[in-house]
């Protein structure tokens, strides 16, 4: 710690507390924003002191390239669409994943420059496992990230990839990365921390290719504590208390948003990364069923809903695929001014990464005081006249309590199968991301609604602007 | 006390502010946590700088400018979009008038 001045350690102390502000802001959505302002400008404030105590070597450049990774990540963040969120958020850790293991892969240069001869004999062993454990972990979750963006993205499938061999080379990856990194830290040498990264790269490829769509947001959110901690062991190897602290803070988050996720899905994070490989597959028969359904058309639902009492909303992705929030917010805000008490319910795993159905509610303009959590919600569905799911169908599925052996058996669920009627509005019968049969669906108190999704809350809102 | 033992304690300590924080964090507000966090760790953009101000070779500079590039992408667009998110929940009234597109 000795090559920083007091002065600028000081300042790094004060981002640090800036980075713990940003987090706590999120705990109420009020003060969130000026939460993650501080947060900003603690990042700032820290990047520019750099520039005056350093003594640095090719400093154009180095304005040059923040100048241009500045524009591509703010165009980038401003363009994209709220239901493109995962993607964004992939591709961002990604790319902080790749900048970690190339810091560490040239601080392992400089490291071994500086102790005179390059057998990296007088290079202190910890100061080595860091850098290491940095540009394999960095390098993991730069290609896993890039893999995962591309299956959010839809540039490959999304179904779990799953090959012969797969998980061969998977353990051989494995093993080559740790003795590779045995290597690095007892004869170190700079090429090899450069086949340690390839070996990390690929690495990274195999662990998310057998992920299916489904479970990819538990992968971001791993992805992300990842990231996180490459940057606090690299904040270790450049002498850097702020980076340690700021990605201790991340590991720490990114593991147990991890575990939330996991034990929200009923599942293990072991299971969901290595489901596929075990040859378990996840996905039940799929066969869609020809049981007698009850289906509606939208005048009914109307009716329905418009002489209701109470009334809670079950969004799902389905909905964010069809543009339809703005509709559906007009919908309940129509119920709202008719007297009627519309909420909305939304599952942990609702959407395509934690929280994600909640901002894209919110980019709707419905109020957050609106949006219900699971638990807090779920005593309530008895006392409700109409459940109205839009776009979801595993997050409703009794099965989840019911049916031990079933796949998504374990999985804590919306309890819409307790209220008076249930409305599904559907495409088709097609079961969901889970592949099971919905035996909701077939309950006498349930009603289908066949179509878009926007479409439909049009109709739906029309007539009971009629009534 | 030895540095290392410094550098473990603050590590640990972080762990717990982490958690702490973290756990108070309503589900509402669980993707713009995310994001948060990942601009966060975009931070590494400090140790990017420092790299590449000390790189001897060009190699190491080409490289290190790369580092530099990717992690300011982290940084700047985490922070942008998280607060692009956020200024949707912090919107009080819901506007009857489309604000954008």
């Amino acid at each position: 710690m000795s090559g920083i001045p007091v002065w600028a350690q000081l300042i790094y102390l004060l981002a640090a507390v800036c980075f713990i502000l940003a987090l706590k802001g999120l705990s109420s959505p009020r003060h969130a924003r000026r939460g993650n302002a501080v947060g900003a400008v603690g990042a700032v404030v820290a990047c520019v002191v750099v520039f005056f105590y350093g003594h640095l070597h090719h400093v154009p450049a180095i304005l040059v390239a923040i100048a241009v990774g500045t524009a591509v990540g703010f165009v980038g963040a401003r363009r994209v669409q709220m239901t493109q969120m995962p993607q964004l958020v992939a591709l961002f850790n990604g790319v902080g994943g790749g900048a970690a293991a190339l810091v560490a892969l040239l601080e392992l240069a400089d490291l071994l420059d500086s102790s005179g001869d390059s057998s990296g004999a007088h290079v202190a062993k910890f100061t080595l496992a860091a850098t290491t454990f940095t540009i394999l972990v960095g390098s993991v979750s730069f290609a896993g990230s890039l893999v995962t963006f591309a299956k959010l993205q839809e540039l490959m499938t999304s179904r779990p990839v799953v090959f012969r061999g797969l998980p061969v080379a998977f353990a051989l990856s494995l093993v080559a990365a740790v003795v590779l990194a045995v290597l690095v830290v007892t004869q170190p040498a700079l090429y090899l921390g450069a086949i340690l990264a390839v070996v990390g790269l690929l690495l990274g490829v195999l662990l998310v290719l057998p992920v299916g769509g489904a479970d990819v947001p538990i992968v971001i959110s791993l992805l992300n504590a990842f990231t996180g901690l490459t940057v606090a062991a690299g904040g270790y190897v450049l002498d850097n208390t702020l980076l340690l602290v700021a990605g201790t803070l991340v590991g720490a988050s990114g593991t147990f948003l991890t575990k939330l996720m996991a034990s929200a899905m009923g599942r293990s994070v072991v299971n969901i990364l290595f489901g596929a490989l075990r040859g378990g597959s996840t996905l039940g028969a799929g066969v869609a069923s020809d049981r007698p359904v009850r289906s509606a058309g939208p005048e009914d639902v109307a009716i329905l809903l418009a002489y209701a009492h109470r009334v809670i909303v079950v969004p799902g992705y389905g909905l964010a695929v069809a543009q339809a929030q703005h509709t559906l917010r007009e919908l309940v805000d129509l119920l709202g001014e008719r007297g009627i008490k519309v909420d909305y319910a939304i599952h942990p795993v609702a959407g395509r990464m934690p929280g994600h159905m909640n901002v894209l509610l919110a980019e709707a303009q419905v109020p957050y005081e609106q949006l219900r959590e699971m638990d807090d919600i779920n005593p309530e569905f008895k006392q409700t006249d109409v459940v109205l799911v839009v776009g979801a169908n595993d997050v409703v599925n009794p099965a989840a309590k019911t049916t031990p052996g079933a796949p998504i058996y374990g999985m804590p669920i919306l309890h819409a199968d307790e209220a008076q009627q249930v409305v599904f509005m559907k495409r088709s019968m097609r079961p969901g991301f889970a592949g099971i049969e919905n035996q909701l669906l077939f309950d006498p108190r349930t009603t289908l609604l066949f179509g878009d999704a926007k479409d439909s809350l049009g109709k739906i809102l029309s007539a009971v602007k009629a009534l | 006390m030895s540095e290392q033992v410094v550098w473990l304690t603050i590590f640990v300590l972080s762990i717990f502010v982490g958690v702490e924080v973290i756990s108070k964090v309503s589900s509402t507000l669980h993707t713009p946590l995310m994001s948060g966090a990942n601009a966060i760790h975009g931070i590494i953009l400090l140790g990017a700088i420092l790299v590449c101000g000390y790189a001897q070779t060009t190699a190491q500079l080409v490289i290190g400018l790369v580092a530099v590039v990717l992690a300011s992408v982290n940084m700047v667009g985490g922070f942008v979009v998280t607060d692009r998110m956020l200024q949707m929940f912090t919107r009080r009234k819901p506007a009857r008038s489309k604000v954008s597109r």
